[in-house]
């Protein structure tokens, strides 16, 4: 068993080796797509992790008049945490909205002097109101302007651009993954069909053994398995690669991505998802190089 | 051991007949020559009989295989058991005459540790253990057969098959290469040698199965070869 297996292993490399030129032009077709697919897993998940920083942001505030008593403000906060569509409810007092405040300001003394001239806390308390999708954040506001009994509400404030920028980005990444897989469903075609051409050389040249197994009883293990085996070798080596080259590239464009998406760390995701990534890209470039070595094999060597 | 029952062989979708109602036995330990003019079909009957070709009707049985209709999946453990030798060798060039030989094995699934003496075992019985390490192309032609009669004995198989194994060789290494088989037979191994050279069949005095045209015209025990 191990010797047979060891034996199709040896074939395998033999015929890798054999055609490396064109082993080595296969592969270059499978990188390309290869790269691609790596450039729509990264460019995804930082797409994916702007979204969830611009939604994480906005919320809906509903400022109390400063005379608003404490146990209605909890009423009103229960009656919200109640409805379907709230993720969180995060009420912020009169006191800590002021510590809020003077710790923001600390540096500026015009601000910290005017503060300790006054005796009477000018602040007033507040709910900020996540949901659960941002569709669902003018439904709140409607909610709290017509249901909040006037005398407590101070202002309802709920900022309508940035849904118009989620939907605009939404639509981008979108946009983009599209054409991505489009180009990348259109590569793979052209790698299997490369890999094929590549298996079929490969069964042409090797035609002596082939049918010099064949008299000697040899399994069609032997006969069809190392066929299978080049497209697997392909797809390995070249999974490898693209995963190795990757790093290089992350830490490169990593300080950029900051700049636009500030708390995505691409080092970070990249090197918690390499395993995934490497898995990943070897089930589609071991699934292009068994795919078309099964149709070669199929097609010219039948038993 | 091999049984042909009414067996014929069209080609070319019934346009041509190769073979027309054989029947044979042959039995074991038997050294049987195929003999007849050039396109008379003994290469026919040796296809048919590893399986290489199907007849068109009839059966060609191997031991208790019908080999004629057995699933291709199957016939790689028949052909175990067959060795074949052709008129143009069929080395690999780029594998040594010990390679050639251990490739056989090798795709046989035989474990790497027995390769090496079975081998050499067999480059002994031909009679070229000095050329082991020598590539086909720095054989003569005898030699070269014998390397691959090394081969086709190897794995100790029941049957060897030799289909003009002398075609291409002049009489010197003709009689070295039909002196090995002669050898193989008295070892115990059944072979099928197909020839239409009048000297080895005359010289063997066994067995003779002679076709003309797709047809067996004699099959005699001691034969000589005679023109038909
Ligand atoms: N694959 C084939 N297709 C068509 N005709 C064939 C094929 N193989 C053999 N033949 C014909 O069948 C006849 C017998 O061939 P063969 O068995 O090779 O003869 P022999 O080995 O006695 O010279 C020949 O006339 C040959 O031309
Ligand atoms: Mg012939």
């Amino acid at each position: 068993m191990f010797t047979n297996i060891y034996r199709l292993i040896k074939y395998s490399f033999q015929s890798f080796w054999r055609q490396k030129l064109l082993s080595f032009a296969t592969m270059v077709v499978i990188l390309l797509v290869l790269m691609v697919f790596q450039g729509i897993f990264i460019f995804g998940a930082i797409g994916d992790s702007a979204l969830q920083s611009i939604k994480d942001k906005i919320d809906v505030s509903l400022f109390f008049a400063v005379d608003a008593p404490e146990d209605e403000i909890l009423a009103v906060k229960a009656d919200v945490e109640g409805l379907d569509v709230v993720k969180e409810v995060e009420y912020i007092s009169r006191a800590e909205a002021l510590e809020l405040f003077r710790a923001r300001h600390t540096s500026d003394e015009t601000i910290t002097q005017a503060l300790d001239e006054l005796d009477e806390n000018p602040l007033s308390a507040s709910l900020n109101i996540k949901t659960k999708e941002t569709e669902q954040l003018p439904v709140v506001a409607a909610y709290l302007n017509n249901l909040v009994p006037e005398h407590l509400v101070d202002e309802v404030s709920y900022n309508e651009d940035n849904k118009a920028i989620i939907d605009r980005l939404t639509a981008i990444i979108t946009a983009s993954e599209v054409v991505g897989i489009i180009l990348a469903l259109f590569l793979a075609i052209v790698a299997v069909l490369v890999v094929f051409n590549t298996v079929l050389l490969g069964i042409y040249s090797n035609r002596d053994e082939i049918s010099i197994m064949r008299w000697v009883g040899a399994s069609n293990i032997f006969i069809r398995g190392p066929f299978m085996g080049l497209g697997v070798i392909y797809g390995f080596l070249t999974a490898t690669i693209v995963m190795i080259a990757s790093i290089p590239i992350v830490y490169m464009i990593a300080p950029y991505v900051v700049l636009f998406v500030p708390d995505f760390d691409l080092v970070v995701w990249f090197s918690s998802h390499f395993i995934l990534l490497y898995l990943s890209q070897i089930a589609i470039s071991v699934g292009i190089g068994i795919i078309s070595s099964i149709i070669a094999v199929n097609r010219y060597l039948d038993a | 051991m091999i049984t042909f029952e009414n067996v014929s062989k069209q080609y070319d979708d019934g346009r041509y007949t190769a073979l027309e109602d054989i029947n044979f036995e042959i039995k074991p330990k038997e050294f049987v020559s195929i003999v007849g003019r050039s396109g008379a079909g003994k290469s026919t009957i040796i296809r048919l009989l590893i399986g290489e070709e199907r007849p068109t009707t009839g059966r060609v049985l191997f031991g208790d295989d019908e080999v004629s209709t057995m699933h291709p999946r199957d016939l790689p453990r028949v052909r175990r058991s067959i060795g074949t030798i052709f008129q143009n060798y069929r080395l690999l060039p780029r594998k040594s005459s010990y390679e050639n030989v251990a490739f056989a094995l090798e795709v046989a699934g035989v474990p790497e540790r027995d390769i090496d003496d079975m081998v050499r075992e067999s480059l002994d019985l031909v009679g070229l253990s000095d050329k082991a390490d020598n590539f086909p192309h720095e054989l003569s032609g005898g030699e070269a057969q014998r390397v691959a009669m090394a081969r086709a004995m190897v794995n100790h198989p029941h049957l060897i098959v030799a289909d003009e194994p002398t075609g291409n060789l002049d009489p010197l290494n003709t009689a070295d290469v039909i002196k090995v088989l002669e050898q193989i037979n008295d070892l115990g191994t059944t072979v099928i040698l197909t020839t239409h050279n009048k000297d080895v069949v005359n010289k063997l005095n066994r067995r003779v199965i002679q076709l003309d045209g797709g047809h067996i015209i004699r099959d005699v025990a001691k034969g000589k070869y005679m023109l038909a």
